[in-house]
C-alpha cells in the first residue's frame, strides 16, 4: 500500500531538535570538561534508569511523528487519492488498538460492557459482550481466568527473552560475563542500571502486547477507544510541549540575558523593563489571554490547514510559542546575573584588552561558561511543562480538544468519577503514564544539575 | 525608607503601563473586535447586525486609539483604549459578558478565595520549612534519602490527581467532608478544610526539597562551624542560627506571593465550586469572557508588583545589614 508522507510542522520541528542534540553530543564528546561531567551523570544508577525510561518514551514519542496518509481505493486510471485522516507509524503499530473499538465504557480486561442494553428484541436488560474483548472466548467464557493466566504468563517469557537476547548481545560484544556485568562489575553502574531498568519495561511491554491481543488492557473510554492507545498517543503530546517550548524560549533567554549582562546601559534597562513586565502578568492568566486570542485567530482563518491534523498541530506549535514567550524571563535573569559576574573576571578583560570585538566575546568567552546554567534550566523545565499542559488543558486553554493529551485525558476521565459505579481506568491510566514520564524527568534532571554545577561538586 | 518605597512605587508605573499595553494589543490588535465578535457568535451563521449589536453592547464600537469624529479631548477618551484600558488604573474595569459590574464582582468574590489561599498558604509554609528542617538534621541518612525521593515522587504527581483523589478518597469513600461547595459564616469550615489539606499536600514535595538545599547551603558557613564549636547542641543551631540566616532567601520566594493570595487558586476553586476569584477567571475564560480575563490580568500584575515591594521591605525586617536608600 503506497502513501503519503506528511510533514507536520511539529515532526520536522522535533526532528531538527534531535539531530542539533545528536550534533551537541558529539561536539561534547571531544570536550573534556563537558566529557567528564556527563560521566559523572553516567555513574549514578538512579540517573541512568530515569534516562532508560525516558528514552522509551522518547522512541515512542518519535514513533508517533512519522506522519503519513494513507491511499484511498481508487479505480483504475483516476488519479491517486489520500484519506483526509493522517496516521502516524504508531498507529500502523498498534493497529488493532486503534479499529477494533467497542461501543462505550468497558473496564479493564473486561468481556463486557460497562452499562446495561435491551439485549436483542426481548424487553430484557443485560450487560453485552463486548465485539472485541475476549471476543475469542466460547459463550459461557469457561475458560476466562485461566485465558487471562496463560496471556500474563506468555508475555513475561516473551519479555524475558527479550531482555535474556539484548543483555546477551551486549555482553557478547563486550566479551564480559552476564552475572559479573549485573553485579556492576567492569561496564560499571551504567550498564546495571540501564539493564536492570529494561527488564521490568520488557516484562510490562510483554504482557501487555500479550493481553492487548484478546482484551483491552485499560479498558475503553466512553466512545469505546482502547484507553492504552490513548496513552500512547498522549506521550507524543508530552514530549513536544516539554521540548519544544524550551526550543522556543531559549534563544530569547541567552540573547537578551546576555546582552543586558553584557552590554549594560540603556540595553540593560531595555530588557530589565520587558522581563520585569512581562513576568509580573501572572502566569496562566497570560497564556490563557494568548491562546484565548489565538483560537480566534484559527477560527477566523479555517482555510489556512488542509487536514484538521493540521489545525490540531498548529495549535499545538502555537501553544508551545506562547509558553515559551511567557517564560523566558525566569531564565534571562539568572543569565543576566551570571554575566554581570563574568565579565568582571580576568579572561574577560584580558580579551578585552587584546581588543576582541563585543559579539566575539559574548559568543566565545560568556557564552561557553553560561552553557551549564542554560542546561541545567532546559532539564529542569522539561517536567513543569508536561505538568502545566495538563493544567492548561483542564482550564480549557491546552492543546486542541481533538489532540489526545494527558491533560484531555484527565480532563474527560474526571467527569466520569462521579458514575456509579466509578469510570477510573482511564484516570488511572493517563495517572501512571504521566507519573513514569515526570518522575524519570525529574530524577534525571536532578543528576544533570549535579553534574554540572560547579556549586554542588562536592 | 520612605523616598524608597516612593521610589519603588514610581517605577511601578511604567510597568503597569507595559501590562496595560500588553494587553491591549493582544485582546484588540492582534484581533479585532469584529474577529472576537464572529468567533463568540458562531462563525457560520453571523450577520453584520449581529455583530455591530454584540460590539455596541460592550462599548467595541468606537476606534482603537484615535476617535477622528468627535470633538476636543474625546477624540483620545471615546476610543477602546481609553475605555477599556486606561480606566482600569482608577479601578473602572466596566462589566462582564453577564451585565455585572466586574470591579464589584472582585469585590465579593475576595473573601472565598483568601479563606481558602490564606491557611494553604501559612500552613503549607510552616509544614514545608519543619520537614526540610527535619531532613536537614538528619542529613546523609536513610531517612534524609528517603525524604528527598518522597519529594521529588510528591512533585512528580499534577496537581490535579491530588485533588480528584482527595476529593474521591475523603469525601466519596470516607464521607467526611461535602465533595464541593462553599457557604459563608463557621459553617465554611467544613468546606474549606479538604482543599486547604489538598493544597498544603500537592505543594508540599516542592516545597521541602527547595528549603532543604537552602539550608543545606546555610550550613557549611562558618557561623554554623563556630556555633557547633562552642558547643550548642545540634537543634539549636539549626533553629536558632540556621533558620534566621536562611531567612533572606527565604522571603524571596514566599512574600512576593503573598499578595497574589487574592487572586485564589484557579484549580482547587473550580474543582470545589468555591466562590472565589479563581473560579471566576476560570469561567470568564472558558466562556470567553474577554473583559474579565483582561481585568485579572491587570489586578494580577498589580498585585506581583506589591508583592516585590513588600519583599524588599521584608529584607530590611529580618536582616538589620539591609538598608533601602
Amino acid at each position: 500500500m503506497s502513501v503519503q508522507v506528511v510533514f507536520l510542522w511539529s515532526d520536522v520541528l522535533l526532528f531538527v531538535l534531535i539531530a542539533a542534540i545528536v550534533a551537541l553530543a558529539l561536539w561534547a564528546r571531544r570536550q573534556d570538561a563537558l566529557r567528564a561531567a556527563w560521566a559523572r551523570v553516567a555513574r549514578d544508577g538512579m540517573a541512568m534508569a530515569a534516562a532508560t525510561v525516558l528514552g522509551v518514551f522518547v522512541l515512542v514519542g518519535l514513533l508517533d511523528s512519522l506522519h503519513y496518509r494513507p491511499r484511498l481505493d481508487a479505480r483504475p486510471g483516476e488519479p491517486a487519492r489520500y484519506a483526509v485522516e493522517v496516521n502516524s507509524a504508531l498507529d500502523a503499530l498498534l493497529v488493532d488498538l486503534r479499529q477494533r473499538a467497542e461501543k462505550t465504557y468497558s473496564a479493564p480486561l473486561a468481556t463486557h460492557l460497562y452499562a446495561k442494553e435491551a439485549i436483542g428484541d426481548s424487553a430484557q436488560r443485560d450487560f453485552p459482550r463486548l465485539k472485541h474483548g475476549g471476543s475469542h472466548l466460547g459463550a459461557d467464557f469457561s475458560g476466562y481466568e485461566f485465558d487471562i493466566a496463560i496471556r500474563v504468563s506468555r508475555g513475561c517469557a516473551g519479555g524475558l527473552v527479550a531482555w535474556l537476547l539484548l543483555v546477551a548481545l551486549w555482553c557478547r560484544r563486550r566479551e564480559a560475563g552476564i552475572v559479573a556485568m549485573l553485579r556492576g562489575e567492569g561496564g560499571g553502574a551504567a550498564v546495571r542500571a540501564v539493564s536492570l531498568t529494561l527488564l521490568p519495561i520488557l516484562l510490562l511491554a510483554g504482557m501487555a502486547i500479550s493481553l492487548g491481543g484478546g482484551y483491552h488492557v485499560f479498558g475503553t473510554d466512553k466512545v469505546g477507544q482502547d484507553v492504552l492507545y490513548l496513552s500512547l498517543k498522549s506521550i507524543r503530546t508530552g514530549l513536544l510541549i516539554g521540548t519544544l517550548t524550551t526550543l522556543v524560549m531559549l534563544p530569547l533567554a541567552v540573547l537578551l540575558g546576555i546582552l543586558a549582562g553584557y552590554v549594560g546601559g540603556w540595553v540593560d534597562d531595555l530588557i530589565q523593563y520587558l522581563y520585569t513586565t512581562l513576568s509580573s502578568i501572572p502566569g496562566v492568566l497570560l497564556i490563557a489571554a494568548a491562546v484565548l486570542m489565538m483560537q480566534v485567530v484559527i477560527d477566523t482563518h479555517p482555510d489556512w490547514f488542509a487536514t484538521s491534523a493540521e489545525r490540531a498541530d498548529a495549535r499545538l506549535l502555537a501553544l508551545c510559542l506562547i509558553l515559551g514567550v511567557t517564560s523566558w524571563t525566569g531564565v534571562a535573569r539568572l543569565l543576566r546575573g551570571e554575566t554581570l559576574k563574568l565579565r568582571e573576571l580576568e579572561f574577560v578583560q584580558a580579551a578585552q584588552a587584546f581588543g576582541v570585538g563585543r559579539l566575539a566575546i559574548m559568543g566565545r568567552h560568556i557564552l561557553p561558561n553560561l552553557m551549564h546554567i542554560v542546561l541545567i534550566s532546559l532539564v529542569m523545565d522539561f517536567s513543569g511543562l508536561v505538568l502545566a499542559e495538563a493544567v492548561l488543558s483542564y482550564v480549557g486553554v491546552g492543546v486542541d480538544p481533538t489532540t489526545i493529551s494527558f491533560g484531555t485525558m484527565i480532563n474527560t476521565a474526571r467527569m466520569e468519577l462521579a458514575r456509579e459505579p466509578m469510570v477510573w481506568w482511564s484516570l488511572a491510566a493517563a495517572f501512571g503514564f504521566m507519573f513514569a514520564l515526570v518522575l524519570a524527568a525529574n530524577l534525571f534532571a536532578d543528576a544533570v544539575r549535579d553534574a554540572f554545577d560547579p556549586r554542588s561538586s562536592t | 525608607m520612605l523616598a524608597y518605597i516612593v521610589r519603588r512605587l514610581l517605577y511601578a508605573i511604567p510597568i503597569l503601563i507595559g501590562v496595560n499595553l500588553l494587553t491591549f494589543a493582544l485582546f484588540f490588535v492582534v484581533n479585532t473586535p469584529d474577529d472576537m465578535a464572529r468567533m463568540q457568535l458562531g462563525v457560520k451563521r453571523v450577520t453584520p447586525e449581529a455583530i455591530q449589536k454584540w460590539k455596541a453592547d460592550r462599548g467595541y464600537d468606537r476606534p482603537l486609539l484615535w476617535n477622528s469624529a468627535a470633538v476636543g479631548s474625546a477624540t483620545l477618551t471615546d476610543t477602546i483604549f481609553f475605555a477599556k484600558s486606561v480606566r482600569m488604573f482608577a479601578g473602572d474595569f466596566g462589566r462582564a459578558d453577564d451585565g455585572r459590574d466586574i470591579a464589584r464582582e472582585i469585590g465579593s468574590r475576595m473573601g472565598p478565595s483568601l479563606a481558602i489561599a490564606v491557611p494553604t498558604f501559612v500552613l503549607g509554609l510552616f509544614a514545608a520549612i519543619s520537614f526540610a528542617l527535619l531532613l536537614v538534621f538528619f542529613r546523609a541518612t536513610a531517612l534524609d534519602f528517603t525524604g528527598v525521593v518522597l519529594c521529588v515522587a510528591l512533585m512528580s504527581v499534577s496537581g490535579l490527581f491530588y485533588i480528584i483523589g482527595g476529593q474521591w478518597l475523603v469525601s466519596k469513600v470516607w464521607h467526611l467532608v461535602p465533595i464541593s461547595g462553599y457557604s459563608g459564616g463557621l459553617d465554611a469550615a467544613k468546606f474549606l478544610v479538604l482543599p486547604v489539606v489538598i493544597g498544603v499536600f500537592g505543594g508540599i514535595g516542592g516545597s521541602t526539597r527547595w528549603y532543604r538545599t537552602i539550608f543545606l547551603e546555610e550550613i557549611t558557613r562558618d557561623y554554623v562551624r563556630t556555633a557547633r564549636a562552642k558547643g550548642l547542641p545540634e537543634r539549636i543551631v539549626l533553629f536558632r542560627h540556621v533558620l534566621r540566616n536562611a531567612l533572606i532567601p527565604i522571603l524571596t520566594g514566599v512574600v512576593v506571593v503573598i499578595p497574589t493570595l487574592f487572586m485564589g487558586s484557579l484549580l482547587t476553586e473550580s474543582f470545589f465550586g468555591v466562590p472565589g476569584l479563581g473560579s471566576y477567571t476560570i469561567d470568564a475564560i472558558n466562556a470567553q469572557d474577554f473583559a474579565v480575563v483582561r481585568s485579572m490580568v491587570f489586578i494580577g500584575s498589580v498585585l506581583y508588583i506589591a508583592g516585590l515591594l513588600l519583599t524588599d521591605i521584608s529584607y530590611t525586617v529580618a536582616d538589620p545589614r539591609v538598608r533601602l536608600q
